[in-house]
């Protein structure tokens, strides 16, 4: 319900004609799509389909040799992580990237990192300036862990929970910095049904409750059709099918992809 | 103060001392203070709202949610104007709803999140009369384009402004308030049939939370956590009944999986709990031991043999030997006390117990480590308090004395009477079901069995219409079998069957926590509950535990024939979703006997094993399956008189 109420606004990440080959490897080849601000925007396709190189593409991690990727108005041929980071878009990973070791407040804690203005001298010092800002911070995280409900394990070593609370944790990290994109990498994988449930509603209301535009990497197709307003099909690195839900459903060659003879 | 009202007693402390604490919250991390002062205005703006918005003296105001202080907020709003808030059980599902919103013509609804307003949502076409519906926590709420739907803070701005455009209508209505109106309805969980909706007065409940207040001297300064849900007349009369009568704190954890954490953080001085949250506590404390060291748990089995010993004597007053005085404060410096701090306990003067009879074990290891645990007995009808164990003379076979205002009496077939001030008006809406309980003499049946001991305590058996006959003529007390397997940290739940029957047989829950982790000990892998349930291992496991409370049985001459002969382990948690189990988690025998006929007729059919299908519910509606072959355990039977030679 609260989806479908959504305002969608106009391309705020376009992605045209990327290419990217690791020595002679096609990894990605002549892909376009865009991303309209506050939709939910998913990327399928079978094991090796390239969409976890899709996602790095736009990340900034990997460099693809043609295309572009045009942000808010400016195109880039080139990204590097931070400058994304700081142009506002946040992900998460497929294989949890977590400090193991520490709280789950501090992991969180981390994705503030880009926010800090007080320099590390006064942080150190704890004085007057660095206080009122590690306050804020830290009121900005506790929102993050209500609005996750992980408050119970708040202080508790992230290496200690179970994987379906790690990958919540993963997603407050993200949502600590705030993006106006957010880039989830198979948020609901190795989950049981209950935890991709619980999931797909965080997904769902991070999209309502803070309008962050969403582009999420998925295989589980059952998940993908509940949550996204559109779909993007890879298939051996090439673009198969673009649309809502119900067109890539009924798309011939996504069937195939899926359903049709063993790769 | 007993011809008051919930209205009146807030105002009262709002003026005598507005700035005393009268409810804490964990918001973000913090404990946040409303003060009395802060609470009243709270109230009087949402008791404006709800005028304006056109809730009537005597109308019913819906309450869904777990303990949020503007949920009590909203009741004490209803009850200022007259009306009377309905709590209930907020795990319910949206089709449990139905028959209460129904039945008390529900036009008005205050619940807490997007969960509770999506039930109401799914079954509102069934209640026309269902006109608005407010909610505290607008997460996830922020599109919803429900007619009536809105959130707790426009309430609040309304009846704000409502109150500035009719100054005084707010303590007229508190004024025509009258203690024998009706304060609040409860519905009871029902084990069958539909739920009861029980009336209660201003002055029943009020009543009691003196009687229970006077007779443990609670003040101001008690801190209480609230905790349980609030829909059950338990949690009405500890977290606000008591409270607004006495003015002492109640606090709000952050959230149900919090509990345990803010049970530390908060230190309750007066505690609740069902015997199955002290169940699982010393489950806890156990599992945490077995992981312990082998100096911590050396230290840990002497101090507990010794507490075992001492502390429940120095618990009820007696004189102890100075060898045993000196040795219990070591144990307690060492040991006793930070254990008594890791529950959460360390500032506990009073702590009750009831809703189930609680294993004499589990009862003893409370008094033991020195926690003032004792019993209670009561019941939605009676308001809570009819009998109280006095400090010192806590047993864990009975329930307390009645206490100020109680007449009790045992009837020719054996059930328990009661006469009180806090006896109900009658259930809503149906005089036959009322006329069952509650004679014209004044007399209130409570459908227990049971008798008043010589120290003057009374003594419950079981619910009467449970205790049965087994062929022989041998007294058959399922309850108090089951209990005594529940004493086993494996064993979650049981039920006994043999009422007609020549022998006693047995299904029996294995506890996940506690089995998953001795199953990892022995490097036993397993895939979920079913597989674990089913292993061999774990059968062996709990055929120890069965054999044990034959031993215990066959040493009492009433209950040695309802030894049990033989046992399964169920494939499947009980649950409240699949009608096993009430909300208030009692064993619902009757329906389990039908639904799991099969496994019953195996047991007495001498079958080995049994194969069973089993659908099981969701709690948000959707069903799913689970089979197993279910072995079936043979436990030998002590024949008694066998056991009293041998002793």
């Amino acid at each position: 319900m609260a989806a479908s109420d959504r305002k969608i606004g106009d391309v705020i990440l376009d992605v045209r004609n990327i290419s990217l080959r690791f020595g002679g490897v096609k990894a990605l080849t002549d892909i376009s799509f865009n991303v309209r601000e506050h939709e939910v925007r998913a990327i399928i396709g079978p094991n090796g389909a390239g969409k976890s190189s899709m996602l790095n593409c736009i990340n900034g991690v990997y460099n693809p040799q043609d295309g572009e990727i045009t942000y808010r108005g400016r195109t880039f041929h080139h990204l590097n992580a931070p400058q994304v980071a700081k142009m506002g878009i946040a992900r998460t990973f497929q294989n949890l990237a977590l400090f193991k070791g520490m709280s789950v407040l501090d992991n969180i804690m981390t994705g503030r990192n880009l926010k800090m203005k007080t320099g590390l001298f006064a942080q150190a010092l704890r004085l007057g300036p660095a206080e009122r800002e590690e306050i804020a911070h830290r009121e900005h995280v506790e929102r993050i862990i209500d609005f996750l409900e992980i408050q119970a394990w708040r202080k508790t070593p992230v290496g200690r929970l179970p994987y379906g609370l790690q990958k919540r944790v993963d997603l407050g990290r993200a949502l600590a910095m705030e993006p106006d994109v957010l880039l989830l990498d198979e948020p609901m994988a190795g989950m049981n049904v209950e935890e991709k449930q619980d999931m797909s509603r965080f997904i769902l209301d991070v999209n309502a409750e803070f309008g962050t535009t969403i582009v999420l990497i998925e295989h589980d197709m059952g998940v993908v059709m509940d949550i996204s307003d559109r779909v993007v099909v890879l298939d051996y690195g090439k673009k198969i099918g673009d649309g809502t839900p119900d067109e890539v459903r009924s798309n011939p060659e996504v069937i195939t992809a899926y359903l049709g003879t063993s790769h | 103060m007993v011809d008051s009202t919930f209205g009146r007693l807030l105002l009262a402390h709002a003026a005598q001392r507005p700035d005393a604490p009268a409810l804490r919250e964990k918001v973000y991390g913090i404990w946040q203070t409303t003060s009395w002062q802060a609470l009243a205005a709270q109230v009087r703006a949402l008791a404006c709202g709800l005028a304006e918005a056109g809730l009537q003296r005597g109308q019913h105001l819906v309450v869904i949610g777990e303990n949020r202080p503007r949920l009590s907020a909203a009741m004490l709003a209803a009850q200022a104007l007259g009306a009377v808030p309905v709590p209930l059980y907020q795990d319910a599902a949206a089709t449990e709803f139905v028959y209460p919103l129904q039945n008390a013509e529900v036009a008005f609804a205050v619940v807490e999140d997007q969960e509770q307003v999506d039930k109401l949502i799914e079954i509102r076409e069934q209640l026309p009369a269902l006109t608005r519906i407010w909610f505290d926590d607008p997460r996830g709420l922020r599109h919803y384009d429900e007619p009536g739907l809105a959130p707790l803070d426009a309430l609040l701005a309304a009846g704000q402004a409502f109150d500035r455009a009719h100054p005084g209508r707010y303590e007229h209505e508190v004024e025509a308030g009258r203690a024998d109106d009706v304060a609040a309805m409860f519905f009871t969980s029902g084990t069958t049939g539909h739920p009861k909706g029980v009336v209660h007065t201003h002055r029943s409940l009020i009543d009691r939370a003196q009687a229970g207040a006077t007779f443990d001297r609670l003040d101001s300064c008690e801190e209480v956590l609230a905790y349980l849900p609030p829909a059950w007349i338990g949690q009405n009369i500890f977290s606000y009944a008591q409270w607004l009568a006495c003015g002492y704190v109640v606090n709000c954890p952050e959230s149900a999986a919090t509990v345990s954490i803010d049970l530390k953080e908060i230190g309750p001085t007066y505690y609740f709990a069902p015997p199955r949250v002290f169940e699982g506590l010393l489950t806890t404390v156990m599992i945490r031991m077995e992981d312990a060291s082998a100096p911590k748990r050396w230290l840990f089995q002497r101090a507990m043999a010794l507490a075992k010993r001492v502390g429940p004597a120095r618990m009820d007053g007696q004189p102890l030997a100075l060898t045993d005085r000196l040795r219990y404060a070591l144990a307690d410096l060492l040991v006793l006390g930070p254990l008594r701090n890791s529950l959460g306990f360390s500032r506990v003067r009073v702590a009750y117990t009831a809703g189930e009879a609680i294993g004499p074990d589990l009862f003893s290891f409370y008094r033991a480590i020195g926690i003032n645990l004792k019993q209670l007995y009561g019941s939605t009808e009676t308001a809570v308090f009819v009998c109280l164990q006095p400090d010192h003379e806590a047993r864990a076979d009975t329930v307390g004395v009645p206490i100020a205002g109680v007449e009790i009496k045992v009837s020719d077939s054996g059930e328990v009477l009661v006469k009180s001030p806090g006896l109900l008006q009658g259930y809503y809406k149906n005089p036959a079901a009322t006329a069952e309980v509650l004679g014209e003499d004044g007399w209130y049946r409570t459908g227990d069995a049971g008798f008043i001991d010589g120290a003057g305590h009374l003594k419950i058996i079981d619910r009467a219409k449970d205790v049965g006959r087994m062929q022989g003529g041998n007294m058959f007390a399922p309850k108090y079998i089951e209990n005594k397997l529940k004493f086993f940290p494996y064993i979650k739940e049981a039920v006994a069957f043999g009422d007609g029957r020549d022998r006693v047989c047995a299904f029996v829950n294995i506890d996940m926590e506690a089995v998953g982790n001795w199953a990892e000990r022995r490097n036993l892998p397993y895939a979920g509950y079913t597989d674990l349930a089913a292993k061999p291992e774990v059968g062996e496991l709990i055929r120890d535990c069965v054999l044990q409370v034959n031993a215990d049985l066959a040493r009492d001459a009433l209950l040695a024939g309802c030894q049990i002969s033989r046992f399964l382990v169920l494939h499947k948690e009980l649950d409240a979703d699949d009608g096993e189990l009430t909300r208030t988690r009692k064993v619902r025998r009757g329906h389990i006997a039908d639904k799991y006929r099969v496994l019953v007729d195996a047991m007495y059919g001498n079958l080995p094993a049994q194969y069973i299908e089993t659908q099981v519910r969701f709690e948000d509606g959707r069903t799913g399956q689970v089979s197993a072959t279910l072995q079936i355990h043979d436990t030998p039977v002590t024949p008694a008189a066998d056991a009293r030679r041998a002793a």
